[in-house]
């Protein structure tokens, strides 16, 4: 999503590491999202649990939780990783897309594909995507992530009060995003799974 | 243990060739495929009575793939074939794993399925050969039957009502593997059949397709009754450099074609094998791009005067 760009990985389902976090009828999601020092601007060591991360971390991992269909998985655990190589804004957004089509390609069950869009509104304009100078121009930012066939929202944040009518706008602009985003997704796994089924026959 | 992705270095032809090839291996094939990815919804002509299989569920009353996958369709039952998905086991499949720990009166494997397999030291045969009991003593000697890191081929005995996997290795030909090459490529490249365990003579080569999609490809080993007595003389024993080489070749083989994604089958593999060695291809150039592009050619054709005929 314009100059950001993130890299996610999946690992799983597999056993569970510790074993009292098991959960007997569902599958354990786990998340974990860093950023790379030389991601920003300025090159800053951050600590790896900073409060940021962490944040971003729950709130990705609550995300997916929604589209698992985890209850096909009981007593494993599945590992997203993802890292940001390069901040431009809606780094959570990218992250939460890159997870999906992760997760997809791994062949995990899915509900729904979920992707995510952050909107802005400064100077009286809604804005789609926010870049990091637009992010940084200190208006409100709404992260919102739905699923894109079953039109149900998973995800919706916001750091700064707004109208209800701008809100409004502001969020239609955000799921229209989003829907746009699902449709690319679509084109990439359709294109990638042509790939793999190219030659496998498909008689027994 | 990991999938190693092709790297080629196609040459401008080689590429269109290659590419040439696996279109129409599409062609042949999508008369009777469809792929769908996450949320689309599968056309099933509103026939009533339809059965929902794996990778579907119902919204709005549609059927919606819940994986990326081929869709396949026996009778009423629609299901989805995911095609990067871990090893779904079956009860009887014959599967490869390594031994990841050694927990009290069994052994934890690793063999690509969402949770480790559990081999209970009771349901494999001593390697004494005789049935009775098992005591602390063996308990205690678990070690030397298998040890961590070791590769091992049991079959699948059921799930547990915990919802363990359970293995079994009750037979002469299941047990350790050495001296071979183990391999990990999709699992539905494997397909279930009657043998699995195959012994190719002409290369002094066993070959052990893995429902699991690992492949143990070692220097063939007569089933012996009285393993312990051999023991000591197997150790002085030394893989000829020629079985090595036929060892190398056919692994090679079988990574080629899984990267191609052909079924693999242990006709397939030795025809393969043996056309490297008919047109004199070195056992590192069996990966390389002319050989790969030619494989694919050579299916190709198999396959056209297959449905000619």
């Amino acid at each position: 999503m314009g100059n950001t760009k993130v890299i996610a990985a999946v690992y799983g389902p597999r056993e569970v590491q510790n074993r009292s976090q098991q959960i007997n009828d569902q599958v354990l999601v786990r998340c974990e999202y860093s950023m790379a020092n030389f991601s920003t601007g300025d090159r800053i060591r951050k600590p790896k649990g900073d409060r940021r991360s962490t944040e971003i971390s729950l709130v990705i991992r609550q995300t997916m939780e929604a589209c698992i269909m985890t209850h096909l998985m009981p007593r494993s655990q599945i590992d997203i990783f993802v890292q940001v190589l390069q901040a431009d804004g809606g780094t959570r957004s990218a992250c939460i897309n890159a997870a999906t089509l992760a997760l997809a390609e791994a062949g995990i069950p899915m509900r729904d594909l979920v992707t995510s869009c952050s909107a802005g509104y400064l100077c009286t304009t809604p804005l789609l995507d926010l870049n990091y100078v637009e992010d940084n121009a200190g208006g409100p930012d709404v992260t919102v992530g739905i699923l894109a066939k079953m039109d149900k929202v998973t995800l919706l944040q916001m750091d700064a009060k707004l109208p209800m009518d701008i809100f409004e706008n502001v969020m239609q602009l955000a799921i229209e995003g989003c829907k746009a985003i699902a449709h690319y997704i679509r084109d990439v796994m359709s294109h990638l799974l042509s790939f793999y089924v190219l030659i496998t026959p498909s008689v027994i | 243990m990991k999938e190693i992705p092709l790297q080629l270095s196609l040459s401008q032809t080689q590429r269109s060739r290659l590419r040439a090839a696996l279109e129409k291996l599409q062609d042949l094939a999508s008369k009777s495929t469809a792929s769908v990815t996450v949320a689309d919804t599968i056309p099933v002509n509103h026939e009533d009575g339809i059965l929902k299989g794996h990778g579907t569920s119902e919204f709005n009353e549609e059927v919606v793939a819940t994986v990326c996958g081929v869709v396949e369709r026996v009778n009423k039952l629609v299901y989805v074939r995911t095609l990067r998905a871990r090893y779904i086991p079956e009860v009887g499949d014959i599967i490869v794993g390594r031994v990841l720990e050694i927990a009290p009166k069994r052994w934890r494997l690793e063999i690509n399925f969402s949770q480790d397999a559990v081999l209970m030291l009771s349901s494999m045969n001593l390697p004494d050969g005789i049935q009775r009991r098992r005591t602390a003593v063996d308990e205690l000697n678990m070690r030397s039957i298998f040890e961590e890191n070791d590769v091992v081929c049991a079959e699948v005995r059921g799930f547990q009502h915990d919802g363990s996997l359970q293995l079994q290795a009750r037979s002469q030909k299941y047990g350790k593997l050495e001296r071979g090459q183990l391999l990990s490529v999709p699992s539905y490249l494997v397909k279930r059949r009657k043998q699995h365990f195959h012994h190719l003579e002409k290369y002094g080569v066993d070959l052990i397709l893995g429902c699991n999609g690992f492949i143990w490809v070692g220097e063939h080993v007569e089933p012996k009754d009285n393993e312990m007595v051999e023991d000591h003389q197997k150790q002085e024993e030394f893989t000829p450099l020629e079985t090595r080489q036929h060892i190398c070749r056919i692994a090679n083989s079988i990574r080629l074609l899984s990267a191609l994604g052909f079924n693999l089958s242990a006709d397939k593999i030795v025809e393969t094998a043996e056309a490297s060695m008919f047109s004199n291809i070195a056992i590192k150039d069996i990966l390389g791009a002319e050989f790969c592009v030619e494989t694919a050619e050579t299916e190709l054709k198999r396959r056209v005067s297959k449905r000619r005929s």
